[in-house]
């Protein structure tokens, strides 16, 4: 991942500068996903709410004439944590089917309340303004742009990496794997539930920050139940409860839905046939298949 | 007398049309083992899923540690000195059976969330969990995921985790059933160790483990409490033999 950008920088080639970019925010959010899935075996497909408010509260601040990027983050996260606090206190009582089906109402709600307010643009987005900084660094630099982004997934995934390996993230897994019994043993597991699923929206918010500074425009579609599918789709073909396979996930999707459209405009048959092949095929996703171990 | 360590008053549960459990008194008194026996159907899990907190009541009080526990949670139960076994074994299939008693460890420890320190190499959880896998006998088969173990021993690394939760109230239900005779004899001389430390509440089926581990027996019928005292006076009881034999007495 660090090569590439570097190889492509040389030969100013931003479309592949842009391309990582892509993969590393939308690799971001599937790493913040199978926080959830893989370890608290909390299917959300309401993911995309918390990826929409964190970049509409880039574009909106920016409207407001605040682009300065680590206020502007900052308060994204802080919004986007707030909802899935919201969401995940009326959402988490519930398990199963219920919860998939709770989990996208909201993001539901999300997608048509940002196209009924015509302040942010309604259905047709909102552009954000030439500027941005980031501590005096010019964001609109595809490679500044992306090696901000790049430090920032580390950063996260080698963080949740730590979580998880926790006794916050073991009482976790344990929920996963028998709830019934982690409450007998006296953990309010709700809690634990509800912080893995802050944590969880605040890092999709982080990307969706990301995103609104990288294509300089926001619109409700972020928030569709189709972009929550996708992001669900990514950590299945990562490799479920990997968190680095959330990279290999994310770029394969995209690799694939580039390489595929540009041959035909069905495009998404073959891209359904591949990704059953996968899920059939590789039990731990890509990245089982990659680390060469499939102790899952 | 002392405070019982655990009291239920009039205790009342239906599902729709069916009483499960039929204004019940239950005393257990403190470092005793109190073994509730009865037919199938009698109401034996159900009465333990309350008592443990996992199904509310319809009516009636549950007293332990001198607090009124009715409304509360299993979680909150468990925090107050209450630990269980399942009867169908209830364990986080995909961890080890050491990462399993580490959880129980971890939750008598402190249930305050931390977040940054590894679980897996922190030794004031790892050296109890061994040491309590080492008292159900299963020190060998620390690194097996819980899933992988056989019958017998997921039965025993069910004891072991409510062990290492070190309550002052453990109810057991039924830790001998589908064990072979071997482990049978291997289960009631693990729980014998453990009697006096501790108040034991047993649901069970087995006779056999009845007649070693219990002070006192409360037989449950139809939800009701028929009989209750020592083993060999409620074996003579002809109430209870009417409803084992199903006669009329």
């Amino acid at each position: 991942m660090l090569a590439l950008p570097a190889a492509a920088g040389v030969l100013h080639q931003p479309f592949w500068i842009n391309a990582c970019t892509r993969i590393v925010i939308f690799a971001l959010v599937a790493a913040s996903l199978d926080l959830i899935v893989g370890y608290g075996g909390l299917v959300s497909f309401g993911h995309a709410a918390y990826f929409a408010v964190g970049g509409y509260t880039v574009a909106v601040l920016a409207q407001h004439g605040i682009d300065a990027a680590p206020v502007a983050w900052v308060v994204a996260v802080a919004l986007s944590a707030l909802l899935a606090v919201v969401v995940g206190a009326l959402s988490l009582r519930t398990s199963g089917i219920f919860f998939i089906m709770i989990t996208l109402a909201f993001a539901q709600m999300v997608f048509f309340a940002l196209i009924a307010i015509k302040a942010w643009g309604g259905n047709d987005g909102l552009p954000l303004g030439a500027r941005a900084t980031l501590l005096g660094l010019d964001l609109r630099d595809p490679t500044v742009l992306y090696f901000v982004c790049l430090t920032l997934l580390v950063a996260f995934v080698a963080c949740a990496a730590q979580l998880v390996e926790s006794r916050f993230g073991i009482v976790l897994r344990g929920i996963r794997g028998s709830e019934r019994r982690v409450l007998a043993l006296g953990f309010p597991t709700f809690r634990y539930k509800l912080v893995a699923f802050v944590i969880a929206g605040a890092g999709a918010g982080l990307a969706g920050a990301l995103w609104a500074d990288y294509a300089r425009f926001v619109s409700p579609d972020m928030a569709s139940w189709s972009r929550s599918g996708e992001f669900l789709v990514m950590v299945i073909l990562g490799g479920i409860g990997t968190l680095a396979g959330a990279v290999y996930g994310a770029a394969l999707l995209l690799g694939l839905e580039s390489v595929l459209s540009g041959l035909t405009e069905h495009w998404m048959l073959p891209l359904g046939l591949i990704l059953l092949a996968i899920v059939l095929f590789a039990k731990r996703g890509v990245y089982g298949w990659i680390a060469g171990r499939d102790d899952g | 007398m002392a405070e019982p360590a655990l009291a239920v008053r009039r205790l009342r549960k239906s599902f729709g049309a069916l009483v499960v459990t039929a204004d019940l008194d239950l005393d257990v008194a403190t470092g005793e083992c109190h073994a509730v026996i009865g037919p199938n159907g009698a109401g034996k899990t159900t009465l333990l899923d309350q008592l443990a907190g996992e199904l509310v009541p319809d009516g009636g009080r549950i007293v332990f540690a001198a607090r009124d526990v009715t409304r509360l949670g299993p979680d909150a139960r468990a925090r107050l000195g209450m630990a269980r076994s399942f009867q169908i074994p209830t364990l986080i299939a995909d961890l080890t059976a050491e990462d399993n008693v580490a959880l129980a460890v971890q939750a008598r420890t402190a249930t305050a969330m931390r977040f940054w320190r590894s679980a897996y190499r922190d030794s004031t959880l790892r050296l109890p969990a061994r040491a309590a896998l080492a008292r159900v006998g299963l020190a060998a088969r620390g690194s097996v995921a819980a899933g992988d173990l056989a019958h017998g021993e997921q039965r025993l690394l069910e004891v072991a985790l409510a062990l290492a939760r070190e309550p002052t109230l453990l109810l057991l239900d039924e830790p001998m059933a589908g064990l072979g005779h071997d482990e049978s004899r291997a289960m009631i001389a693990l729980l014998s160790s453990i009697k006096g430390t501790l108040t034991i509440l047993l649901v069970e089926h087995d006779m056999e483990a009845v007649a070693h581990l219990a002070d006192r027996v409360t037989v449950l019928v139809a939800g009701r409490a028929v009989a209750s005292g020592s083993y060999d006076a409620v074996r003579a009881d002809p109430v209870v033999r009417s409803a084992y034999l199903g006669g009329d007495a």
